[in-house]
């Protein structure tokens, strides 16, 4: 009789194949998540550690430790990694493991796609990482890569860079369709649009974002790549181009970038804000709209990116007002999640710690983002560490802080396991503190008038340099504990019940944890 | 195991794709696009100082002898460039509506011929669409031998219907060195024929 069964499960439900192939090959969408996920935080701690190179020689003026050259690529990679190798692929990891959990799907609708999109990421950022060790050193220019700086200017690695750039677009554009596609074809029966889960419809809108401005991206490299090496003018003047062109064509693709970032981090805290304060959500409907209306917007504002290059009056009032605009949505999100959390049954264990300090956090560096919004005031933020601890207070407690609250929310369904939750409430304090010491500090060092980009600075910047940079090196070592949580959880660990918390919603608590290979090979039905 | 598919939804995935490629190559498509629309776009408004092309209307307009506008010359080199390079004329009052001859000085004093590229810019950006030029160097690519100097004529017109509140216009010049540009696309031989001013 167990022979029977067993030959049956063999056939009938094969797991996992063995060794490398495994994930060589897979097209398991859990598979694949997880190495969209591991893929990330590898690049977390190597864009980590490029920016411990920065605080390190921030941490007191003079040159002690690299030389301007060397500082200037670290600034760039320490920006291209975490941007294009932490952060986005992390999402995508994220939407890989739950999208088709979430909507009651078998896998994604393409999964053989899935698989290349991933291994085309090692190799995108083998050949980025790479150029450190070329000739004329990695690219210098800032993550932004301005024209004529890039292309008149910049070392012979560019020509790599852009190959780089060009793959990983290839890899988020098939990415963002097979989003797309899953959301659209492979839902549960019963589960119309607006029942789907928000983590569901935050990526559906960012997917259609990817699809409207990665290959804005990949026209801008090709613009860059001929004018460096076919002899094209398309950024430079002295062939008819302009310089500013760059700048219009990289921020079109830049701002709504930025929300490419935010979004699904927007989706996921809605989740574990509801869970842990035990309620449903408060206004979902209005939750989708402003999602929505905030991925609109992010067309039409990017020339805040560039109010001092001339844009004339009646340019800078309208990208003024349009940016400022994209505070009432986001204003209805941050006000929902906290009447969300109004008179809620609350509890604080580690996802939502990191969920709220999201949301204090993202707040403010959505509150420095409207100053820097006010164009005559811009001239005196541009370009200077304010804008730096804007980005950094929108991105590491908006989308880090995203993803670390996702990545606990939803390890007991991944491994099986309930992780530490001692050691992930300490991961939590090291990196709270650690994270407001090294950017709230810029704010005021950018004010003084401290420009961004600089290995040097003058010496009345220096306290708060030191005060920064132990903030940084705090955060980064407190990542290291990250990891030992995780792998901790993995090894072993109290077991998980298919639903850990008590207050969550959704179709991925309904199946077993750890969640088994294949889900939903039925369909559910959704009422 | 049976594909899971057909359960799943009837849409085919393959609409959703063409659909989303369309999307990739439109966009790629008007992210070329943005380069002539910008084009366009500034010469429409001006708002980025570049000056439009040789004037071509009839010059009718009668000079506004009761208003006086400073037109202010700037020349600068770009990156890599060796040549002497200033306006004969520094600064100049004109009436709206008269056409004006100004000289530009430029000098080669490498030892090789060189090629040279005037690309203009005009400041304040609201008066771009008021100074015309019928005859500029900046037209044609400037081939200069070895130590040859030449003067380099600009004709230009500030229409009557500038702005009352600009009294002076500066128009920078920045030469940048095509030599190498030149030589590739044979661009020399065409600008050598209108380098007849001496």
């Amino acid at each position: 009789m167990s022979a029977v069964a067993d030959t049956h499960s063999q056939e009938h439900h094969h797991g996992p194949a063995k060794g490398i192939s495994r994930w060589l090959l897979t097209t398991n969408h859990k598979d694949i998540g997880s190495m969209y996920l591991m893929f990330s935080f590898a690049m977390f701690l190597l864009g980590g550690s490029m920016a411990m190179v920065i605080r390190a020689e921030l941490f007191q003026p003079g040159l002690q430790i690299v030389q301007p050259e060397f500082f200037n690529q670290m600034t760039t990679m320490h920006g291209l990694i975490m941007v294009f190798g932490a952060v986005m692929p992390a999402f995508v990891g994220l939407a890989n493991w739950m999208l088709p959990l979430m909507i009651g799907a078998p896998d994604m609708a393409l999964p053989r796609m899935n698989n290349w999109s991933f291994w085309l990421l090692p190799c995108a950022f083998l050949i980025l990482v790479s150029t450190l060790f070329m000739q004329g050193g990695a690219p210098n220019f800032g993550w932004t890569f301005y024209a004529p700086l890039s292309t008149t200017y910049g070392p012979p690695s560019t020509t790599f860079f852009i190959f780089a750039v060009h793959i990983m677009g290839v890899s988020s554009i098939m990415g963002a369709i097979n989003v797309i596609a899953t959301i659209l074809n492979m839902r549960a029966p019963g589960m119309t649009l607006m029942k789907m889960p928000l983590f569901v419809w935050t990526w559906l809108i960012t997917a259609f974002l990817l699809i409207a401005v990665m290959p804005v991206l990949a026209g801008v490299v090709t613009m860059m790549l001929m004018d460096i090496n076919f002899g094209t003018s398309f950024f430079d003047a002295s062939g008819g181009g302009d310089p500013v062109l760059f700048q219009h064509v990289f921020w079109f693709f830049g701002h709504p970038e930025v929300y490419i970032m935010i979004l699904p981090a927007f989706g996921a805290i809605s989740h574990i804000v509801a869970a842990f304060s035990r309620k449903p959500l408060f206004g979902y409907a209005s939750m989708v709209y402003a999602v929505g209306a905030i991925a609109l917007l992010s067309f039409v504002v990017w020339a805040h990116h560039m109010f001092t290059v001339g844009i004339p009056l009646a340019g800078q009032l309208f990208f003024m007002y349009a940016t400022m605009l994209i505070a009432v949505p986001t204003g209805v999100k941050v006000f929902n999640w906290v009447t969300t959390m109004f008179r809620g049954s609350l509890s604080f264990e580690a996802p939502m710690l990191f969920a709220v300090a999201f949301i204090i956090l993202f707040t403010i560096g959505g509150f420095s983002g409207l100053m820097l919004a006010i164009a005559p005031a811009d001239f005196q933020y541009h370009d200077t560490y304010f804008v730096v601890a804007h980005f950094h207070y929108v991105l590491v407690p908006g989308a880090i802080f995203g993803i670390f609250a996702s990545a606990y929310f939803w390890l007991p369904k991944w491994t099986g396991h309930m992780y530490d939750e001692t050691l992930a409430k300490t991961h939590f304090w090291l990196s709270f503190i650690g994270m407001n010491l090294a950017f709230f500090p810029m704010h005021f060092l950018g004010l003084a008038g401290m420009p961004r980009r600089i290995p040097d600075y003058a010496l009345q910047f220096a306290d708060f340099n030191m005060v920064s940079s132990i903030g940084a090196f705090m955060f980064g070592v407190s990542q290291l504990l990250f990891l030992f949580i995780v792998v901790k959880c993995v090894r072993g660990g109290e077991k998980a019940a298919a639903k850990p918390w008590d207050g969550a919603e959704g179709l991925e608590w309904t199946v077993p944890s750890p969640a088994p290979y294949h889900t939903f090979s039925t369909p559910p039905e959704v009422k | 195991m049976a594909e899971p598919q057909p359960q799943h939804g009837k849409r085919s995935n393959g609409r959703v794709i063409a659909w989303c490629m369309a999307g990739v190559v439109g966009m790629f498509a008007f992210g070329f696009a943005l380069v002539p629309l910008y084009d366009v776009f500034c010469e429409i408004t001006g708002i980025n100082g570049k000056t439009a092309g040789r004037y071509e209307a009839q010059v009718t307009n009668q000079a506004d002898a009761n208003r006086t506008v400073t037109v202010q010359f700037l020349a600068s080199n770009g990156p890599g460039m060796s040549w002497e390079f200033r306006p004969v004329t520094r600064s100049i009052k004109v009436h709206p509506g008269e056409p004006v001859t100004v000289n530009f000085y430029a000098e080669n004093g490498s030892d090789q011929a060189m090629v040279g590229q005037a690309v203009p810019s005009l400041s304040p950006a609201e008066g771009t669409l008021y100074f015309h030029k019928t005859e500029c160097f900046c037209f044609n690519q400037q081939p200069l031998e070895a130590g040859e100097s030449t003067e380099m004529p600009l004709v230009f017109i500030v229409d009557p219907e500038l702005p009352e509140h600009i009294t002076k216009l500066t128009l920078s010049y920045t030469l940048y060195d095509q030599s190498q540009k030149a030589e590739v696309s044979g661009a020399a031989g065409a600008a050598k024929t209108t380098n007849n001013n001496g």
